[in-house]
């Protein structure tokens, strides 16, 4: 018996022989007839990932791909985005990218403290996605939630404020780094636990089809995004809610950000088949494969499987092939991953693959472009300020949003309700 | 591990990572991959795959990176592990032991801030250790090993951090500590404190403000939670007079409410004081280090608690 690495390396499974993408009709998926298209060959999984040995993607194609934005660019006449909504991307991924830097640097300070993980490299997931939703729309994030808050539109102040532990937070201060909830935007957590986050999302969404089958709510048309890592596509959690979300028909996506990595475990030597699209046609729902590194392909099938959910047509799981730019979280060592691998993926840096596309096809220029991250440093000045300035919260506090109704803390010998004590309020460790 | 073939530790980043605390470190280059074994996170799966070893005999030391998580495995920990002696009629036993860190970390927030010792003792079937010292931790971790029962040892993180002097005795390879016996720490005699894991360095601060005070506090280091060692508790508060128990978790039919109930059977006639009980506040952990702290036992709470048994303060004041 062995379990070594090597053993558990997958054998080379046959390459997908869907069409490379035509000149002509560049992002196609076959989301109606549920076929897994790995649409794009994810760039980094290419010769110099096959060196990588274990990196190697089993459905890597071996040719060398051209950068993302040469693809695109054979295309000029069909631009995927206008100047509004290319500047609109540009700025969500600087603030995401800065917020996390600022992040660091504030953990290192002692402004905030306990497991913080960052998001940096990932950018074009959430701003790929989150930035086609309305309002209405539900995100459910993991304890890597900031930049996820932050797309939705939690203002910085709130997001950083929260990490500070102050009562100006977007949670008071009782959530912390991996527990962000914005009722008014609909981000619905923030959840620690692996896999935790899958179900509740997937709640969201059937609470849209009871809204509109049982309450009569024929315009009930809201979706629900569900992001998680690739190693939590090995939890069983993951599983039971593809079939739910695809028997029911539910408006929801699952957005899987694969990193390739699970803290210190390896996506390959964690999963038997490592393509993890392919398990959504496994419950009849499209699973696509997307790089993830590239903002305007996640955004093109972004676009379509929230289409899909909004129309009533149900789930789709879209894999997203990314990459984190730090550690685990700011205490991990991250000794395990090999820095030529780290290094081919920082040269995918996916802002840097924007703003390479915006100029190649005159959408923004370097002023534009320095304007923005200009602006988002300001806002970021600001947020820390706000943030270091905000009270932090009063000892009240420690006994408030227990239960929505305090009087579940009971009655107390006097036969009235605990919560009615005047010293009640005050808190103590052993109430 | 080298002494018997059958142990085998998995969970998640147990080998290459050497363990998310570091605590497995250098054990898959000793044992190698198939007695060290990374899992995928799935809590669920390999606490029961656990289990099916067990009953033929392998004995798994299952880790959770923390015990949160066994959370998803609670299934397997109970109805698995916990009853199938039972179910079977004593044909099959289930040596398994779970182990990882438990309790309080620090800034981590609710979900990742929770003592178990109370819901795991709370079942028929398994023992729940919880060592303080170095010595508690492997004296038990080998004990817990070779028990043929399902083992929960739940050990604390912030510890994971702190030295403690060992004898020779306790690093003789013949050293092991029995199962459902509790240690004194430190004789007294005018206030027994009952603690675990964390809270017995806490308690063990608290005697010595107490000593400067004239107070002589008795400090318990429980060690198991299930089976409970009532005796020691016991024949303590009939020398003392007094009892504050100590824990981490919630109040609510928690450990110190078993003690009390323990002592009020046994040896209520010997009170001379209400028994106080320190515990974490009823909420979930908050994230701000400002409430995170209200929200935990701190030393000064003990002390008070320890005066008011004494009468040596005025008593709580209808405690919120
Ligand atoms: C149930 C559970 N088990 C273990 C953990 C500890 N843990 C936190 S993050 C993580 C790795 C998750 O990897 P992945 O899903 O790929 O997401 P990523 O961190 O790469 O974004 C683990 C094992 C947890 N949070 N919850
Ligand atoms: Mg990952």
């Amino acid at each position: 018996m062995s379990f070594t690495a090597t053993k558990f390396a997958p054998s080379p499974l046959p390459l997908n022989s869907t069409i490379p993408r035509s000149n002509d009709k560049p992002l196609s998926f076959s989301f109606d007839h549920f076929k897994p298209h790995p649409s794009s060959s994810f760039l980094g999984s290419t010769r110099t990932l096959l060196r990588f040995g274990a990196l190697a993607r089993p459905h890597a194609r071996t040719r060398s791909s051209s950068p993302v934005s040469a693809v695109l660019l054979q295309q000029t006449s069909n631009l995927l985005v206008t100047k509004e909504e290319g500047l609109e991307l540009y700025e969500d991924m600087i603030l995401g990218r800065f917020f996390e830097d600022k992040c660091a640097e504030m953990y290192y300070r002692g402004k905030m403290f306990g497991f913080v993980h960052l998001y940096n490299g990932q950018e074009a997931v959430s701003t790929g996605f989150i930035k086609l939703l309305k309002k209405e729309d539900s995100v459910v994030s993991t304890y890597r939630d900031h930049v996820h808050a932050l797309s939705k539109g939690v203002p910085s102040r709130q997001v950083m404020s929260e990490l500070f532990g102050k009562a100006t937070g977007c949670c008071r201060g009782q959530g912390g780094s991996m527990h962000m909830f914005s009722k008014e935007h609909n981000l619905l957590g923030g959840f620690a636990f692996i896999g935790e986050g899958i179900p509740v999302a997937t709640g969201a969404a059937f609470t849209n089809k009871y809204k509109r089958e049982v309450l009569n709510q024929a315009d009930a048309d809201h979706v629900t995004l569900a992001f998680f890592g690739d190693g939590t596509c090995n939890n069983g959690q993951f599983f039971e809610c593809l079939n739910m979300a695809a028997l029911w028909k539910l408006p929801i996506v699952f957005v899987v950000e694969n990193n390739l990595w699970a803290i210190g475990m390896s996506h390959l030597r964690a999963t038997s088949d490592p393509q993890i699209y392919k398990k959504g046609p496994a419950f009849g729902m499209p699973g696509v494969h997307v790089d993830g590194m590239d903002v305007l392909k996640v955004r093109e099938v972004a676009k379509e499987a929230i289409q899909r959910a909004r129309r009533g047509e149900g789930p789709t799981l879209v894999e997203c092939e990314t990459y984190r730019f730090r550690g685990h979280s700011l205490a991990d060592p991250d000794e395990l991953r090999d820095p030529a691998e780290k290094e081919h993926y920082a040269g995918r840096d996916p802002i840097a693959a924007l703003k390479k596309y915006l100029f190649e096809n005159n959408l923004a220029n370097e002023q534009e472009l320095k304007a923005i991250e200009k602006k988002i440093d300001e806002v970021l000045e600001d947020a820390v300020e706000f943030a270091d300035n905000s009270p932090l919260p009063p000892r009240s506090q420690l006994l408030e949003n227990v239960f929505a109704d305090p009087k579940g803390f009971g009655i107390g010998p006097d036969g009235s309700y605990r919560c009615e004590d005047p010293k009640f309020t005050q808190g103590t460790a052993h109430v | 591990m080298s002494a018997d073939p059958k142990v085998f530790l998995m969970g998640e980043e147990v080998g290459e990572y050497q363990g998310a605390y570091k605590i497995s470190k250098g054990l898959l280059e000793k044992y190698g991959p198939e007695r060290v074994l990374d899992t995928p996170i799935t809590e669920a799966g390999f606490a029961g795959i656990g289990v099916g070893a067990a009953y033929y005999g392998l004995r798994p030391v299952v880790e959770f990176m923390t015990f949160n998580f066994s959370m998803q495995a609670i299934d397997h920990i109970i109805n698995s592990a916990a009853k199938s002696n039972y179910m079977s009629a004593g044909q099959i036993s289930v040596p398994i032991v779970f182990r990882g860190p438990n309790g309080a970390a620090a800034g981590v927030g609710a979900q990742h801030s929770q003592c178990y010792a109370s819901w795991y003792g709370a079942c028929p079937g398994l023992k729940v250790l919880t060592p303080y010292s170095s010595e508690d931790a492997r004296g038990l971790l080998k004990a817990a090993i070779r028990d043929p029962d399902p083992v929960v040892f739940l050990e604390n993180e912030l510890l994971y951090g702190e030295s403690f002097p060992v004898t020779a005795e306790a690093l003789d390879s013949s050293f092991c500590l029995p199962i459902g016996k509790a240690k004194i720490e430190r004789e007294g005699k005018d206030v027994t404190i009952t603690a675990y894991s964390k809270m017995v360095g806490y308690a063990l601060k608290a005697a010595e403000t107490l000593a400067k005070e004239g107070i002589s506090a008795e400090v318990i280091n429980l060690r198991s939670i299930r089976p409970l060692d009532r005796s020691t508790i016991n024949n303590s508060v009939r020398k003392t007079n007094r009892l504050v128990t100590v824990e981490e978790g919630f109040p609510q039919h928690g450990v110190g409410a078993e003690i009390c109930t323990s002592v009020i059977e046994e040896s209520f006639g010997y009170l001379d004081a209400p028994v106080e009980r320190i515990a974490g506040a009823d909420v979930p952990m908050p994230y701000a280090a400002n409430l995170e702290r209200m929200a935990v036992p701190q030393v000064e709470d003990i002390v008070r608690a320890a005066k008011r048994a004494c009468y040596r303060s005025v008593p709580l004041a209808a405690a919120a």
